[in-house]
């Protein structure tokens, strides 16, 4: 149990606040709500408790009872036994945020490491201790970008291929009508030159995904450019994984990179806790949000971290901060770190192509069946769209009565694509998982 | 004594994790977007693990000892919490599955939301916020939206008491409001003056952290929610502080109309280091259409005779803020407040609080001799008290709290509230022993007698810390922010 004290040791307390019982703390509570009768079920030991949760669990078919080509922001990955061994220590998951460095060099340590994997992922000069998830560290861009022209620039450019949930997120924090959000209402095949033309001198930013929400990769060298002529900032939301191949994102010019971390050894979890990456270049370290951990010496002449240029934050800055983040995603950034160092150079390049080669097999005979056409000719990652010759949600169906969790139904988000799915491969797809999945697919197809 | 960092310790060449080769036929990489190097480090899984359990040595955390930090909350965190977490049906549903597919995950989240619902009296609820400060924005935007759809969008004014937590007035400047601070009167109650002289056509809202941050319940509590509503703004309640209400008194039966709750404090999600968190949101009747969506809700009833459960689903509020986050919210944290929640019951949840405020008042009554206590009356789950005396000017709270590491105790919050000179702000929770609360209280004495004798003690205190003090002005100039694995030619 988690209560401590013995009836003598109660009394022997009150006597010493001298009160006589318990309900004598609450005077100042207004007598007419105190002590009200709530409606909770009783108590459960741990046993029946967690027998209670484990029949809750077992209600659930997940990505690991069936086979899983569900993606559309959130990825089944292998998690190395090693990550949850480092996240089950008591010392991390029990300790606040590191406020006092003389008796949290863990969990500093951990954040500098974490913030030196993320800017080799991402080729940038910094990054900060991590904001909630992907789509609130687009919006956080959204917010650095406007606060680094000091409202001066009001428009802001959003490819219709950036996941439409971290697009919702933004419209939500932009709650000031005289913030324009333009781009993406663009035909989602669009491709990145399409939003060329949004571009003008009220442009504050430019947010593209990378690969993108339907899993095309684009080399943005281009709209790079033309974001930078136009005076504005260029972010980049990316797939972690896919960084173990693809050229990081500040050889076509990034100021921002945002990410959804999920990917890195962090499980599915129906949605959360996930980690949002956020990366800059120097320029931009006092405007950007989020904890930073630095690198100083302690008293002793030892080199020691400490939480550094805390006067962008709430607790300093108040209303003048650069965001109200306070908790952000710790333990998560710490379970990518552990994840990054394990599987380290060689492993990251060999996951992401594993990914990208069982992606583009999958494609080549999905594609060949009859009804079944890739919607796009664009080079991509480990996601990519069919036009379906059913309804997504009927043949989905049909999948999972085979044991399949089928990809995502496009027309939920885009009216402009009913009949598309999207389909999500990774390592923890076997040929015989793609092959029994094409198999099921050219059933609906022969109906 | 310091660790190396993992780039320290990078030996090119290393393998530190092997996938299954490749079983399907190759397919040329894309030109042009292959990447020519990936500096990260190098290393073989005993390398890693001896890193991080090394790291994880030098921490303070709950399960190594008693951490009173005020505000914070932390009270030790179940093992049985990260068990269930990680039961294989719920660490493993994505997000996007069809709904009949994670009836289980839908069904301990809408069970949840009752419940928050009925600790806190409130007619709705939302899971999605990330973190308490997220939830803050949620509940300001969702005033924001309440009073525009009222055609009543001049008002922009958010009152925040000057004891209120830094992020109250960062979260309104980020949902657009202006910010005027309210006064505390001397009894560390909202100033009713203050206040009525700033209830206005302009008046948004008043965010009122409730006990506050000097851990004490406002004993003006009702008039001034009356007060801020006759004015036509509505009340949100920072619920960091619900560890001093549950089952003493619902936030909504006072009239809050907002009100965000923190798992992670309140109901023992650990706090990782600094997250994540969880912030679900509370709301009175008139904003549950705008709560940002979408929120589960039984989409088709069940049959208990045919042993028929409802099917749970999604729903969307038809007035909706918007989304505030991927997907659902921090689900693992939900399975981690049910669980406990489910052990405490109906009179434990009530128990939580009793213990919790028993424990700071005994603690107060300890201390009250040797340290002020600039608002002395009994206090709810927490208590300030001055980090100084006049006698030995010296010293401040930061060198008690320094010299607290040294007899293996986490140090109170420092500084804050902003009100108090040198405060030191103490939450001891209802998880610690009358043993563990006396060698506090010792201990504080102990260091109050050496802040006399022996000063230096305080002011070059720990000294048996890990590290020393830091020097966070190097820190800040000199800008180290992450370390580079030396590039090796490819």
């Amino acid at each position: 149990m988690f209560f401590p004290h013995t009836p003598a040791e109660e009394k022997a307390m009150l006597r010493a606040i001298g009160v006589g019982s318990l309900e004598d703390l609450f005077q100042a509570v207004p007598a007419a709500h105190r002590f009200p009768e709530l409606k909770l079920p009783p108590a459960l030991s741990e046993m029946e408790a967690l027998a209670e949760m484990q029949e809750l669990a077992y209600a659930n078919d997940t990505a690991r009872d069936l086979v899983c080509f569900l993606g559309a922001g959130a990825y089944n990955h292998y998690i190395p036994a090693a990550v949850d061994s480092i996240l089950r220590r008591g010392e991390f998951y029990t300790a606040y945020t590191p406020y006092q460095p003389e008796i949290s060099q863990g969990t500093l340590q951990a954040i500098f490491d974490y913030q030196s994997l993320i800017t080799a992922l991402t080729g940038m000069d910094v990054s900060n201790a991590s904001h909630y998830d992907g789509a609130t560290a687009v919006a956080e861009a959204v917010n650095m970008a406007y606060a680094n022209f000091r409202g001066k620039r009001n428009r802001f450019v959003l490819s219709p291929a950036l996941h439409p949930h971290y697009r919702d997120v933004v419209r939500t924090y932009s709650h000031d009508s005289s913030l324009q959000l333009v781009g993406d209402d663009l035909e989602p095949q669009s491709d990145p030159a399409a939003l060329i033309p949004f571009i003008n001198e009220q442009t504050a930013l430019v947010v593209v995904q990378y690969p993108d929400f339907f899993g095309r990769i684009y080399d943005f060298s281009a709209l790079g450019e033309a974001v930078h002529r136009a005076g504005a900032l260029f972010a980049v939301a990316v797939n972690p994984i896919a960084l173990g191949l693809l050229k990081p994102p500040n050889e076509f010019g990034a100021d921002i990179v945002t990410g959804e971390g999920q990917p890195l050894g962090i499980p599915l979890s129906f949605g959360g806790p996930y980690l949002g990456i956020f990366a800059t270049r120097k320029e931009y370290i006092r405007k950007m949000s989020g904890r930073l951990v630095g690198e100083s010496v302690d008293n002793r002449g030892q080199r020691a971290y400490v939480l550094t240029l805390t006067a962008r934050e709430q607790h300093i800055r108040r209303e003048k901060a650069t965001s109200n983040i306070c908790t952000n995603q710790g333990l998560i950034a710490l379970a990518s770190a552990v994840y990054m160092s394990l599987v380290g150079k060689a492993g990251l390049r060999q996951v992401s192509e594993l990914c990208y080669q069982k992606a583009h097999y999958a494609a080549r005979q999905i594609g060949r069946l009859p009804g079944y056409k890739l919607w796009s000719q664009v080079p991509f990652f480990h996601e990519f769209v069919v036009q379906c010759p059913a309804p997504v949600d009927e043949i989905n169906e049909h999948l999972l009565d085979h044991g399949i969790l089928g990809g995502y139904d496009l027309g939920k988000d885009y009216p402009a694509l009913p009949d598309h799915m999207m389909i999500a491969v990774t390592e923890m797809n076997s040929k015989e998982d793609i092959d029994l999945l094409v198999d099921m697919l050219a059933e609906v197809s022969n109906d | 004594m310091t660790e190396p960092l993992l780039c320290e310790i990078s030996m090119p060449g290393r393998i530190g994790f092997r996938y299954p080769a490749p079983d399907v036929d190759p397919t040329p990489l894309p030109e042009g977007l292959v990447r020519e190097s990936l500096p990260l480090p190098e290393l073989y899984e005993p390398d890693v693990i001896r890193h991080f359990t090394r790291l994880s040595q030098l921490n303070y955390s709950i399960d190594t000892g008693f951490y009173p930090l005020g505000s914070c909350t932390m009270k030790y965190n179940p093992k049985v919490n990260e068990e269930a977490a990680r039961l294989p049906g719920f660490a493993h549903a994505h997000p996007l599955q069809p709904i009949e597919t994670v009836q289980g995950s839908l069904a301990l989240m809408f069970e949840l939301q009752e419940w928050l619902k009925e600790i806190g009296g409130f007619a709705g609820i939302t899971l999605q916020p990330a973190a308490g400060a997220h939830g803050e924005l949620t509940g300001v935007l969702i005033i924001r939206a309440y009073h525009e759809a009222r055609m009543d969008a001049k008002r922009d004014k958010i009152l925040i008491p000057d004891s209120a937590h830094g992020t109250n007035p960062a979260t309104s400047a980020m949902s657009g409001m202006r910010v005027i601070e309210l006064k505390s009167d001397s009894r560390g109650n909202v100033d009713l003056k203050a206040l009525q002289a700033e209830c206005d056509e302009t008046l948004a809202g008043l965010m009122l952290t409730n006990p506050n941050t000097l851990g004490l319940f406002d004993e003006n509590v009702e008039e001034v929610i009356r007060m801020v509503h006759e004015a036509g703004g509505l009340v949100y309640g920072d619920g960091a502080n619900m560890n001093a209400l549950l089952g003493i008194v619902r936030p909504g039966d006072l009239g809050i109309d907002v009100l965000h709750y923190n798992l992670h404090k309140t109901f023992s999600t650990p706090h990782g280091g600094g997250g994540p968190g969880s912030g679900p949101v509370g709301v009175a009747a008139q904003l549950v259409d705008f709560l940002p969506g979408p929120i589960v809700d039984i989409i088709e009833e069940g049959d208990a005779s045919e042993d028929l459960p409802p099917l749970y689903g999604f729903v969307y509020p038809s007035k909706s803020i918007g989304r505030v986050k991927s997907f659902h919210g921090h689900f693992g944290m939900m399975v981690r407040a049910y669980i406990y929640m489910r052990m405490h019951g109906k009179e434990g949840i009530r128990k939580i609080t009793d213990y919790a405020v028993l424990n700071a008042n005994y603690l107060l009554a300890r201390l009250r001799n040797t340290y002020h206590v600039p608002y002395d009356r009994i206090c709810m789950h927490e208590f300030v008290v001055e980090g100084r005396w006049p006698e030995v000017p010296d010293i401040q709270a930061l060198d008690i709290s320094k010299r607290l590491m040294d007899y293996r105790f986490h140090p109170p919050t420092n500084y804050f509230p902003l009100i108090v000179h040198d405060a030191l702000m103490i939450e001891p929770t209802e998880t610690e022993s009358l043993q563990t609360l006396d060698a506090f209280a010792d201990a504080l004495i102990k260091i109050a007698e050496e802040a006399h004798a022996r000063p230096e003690l305080l002011k070059e205190a720990p000294h048996f810390t890990p590290v020393g003090r830091l020097d966070e002005v190097k820190a800040a100039k000199e800008l180290v922010l992450c370390c580079a694995v030396a590039s090796v030619s490819e």
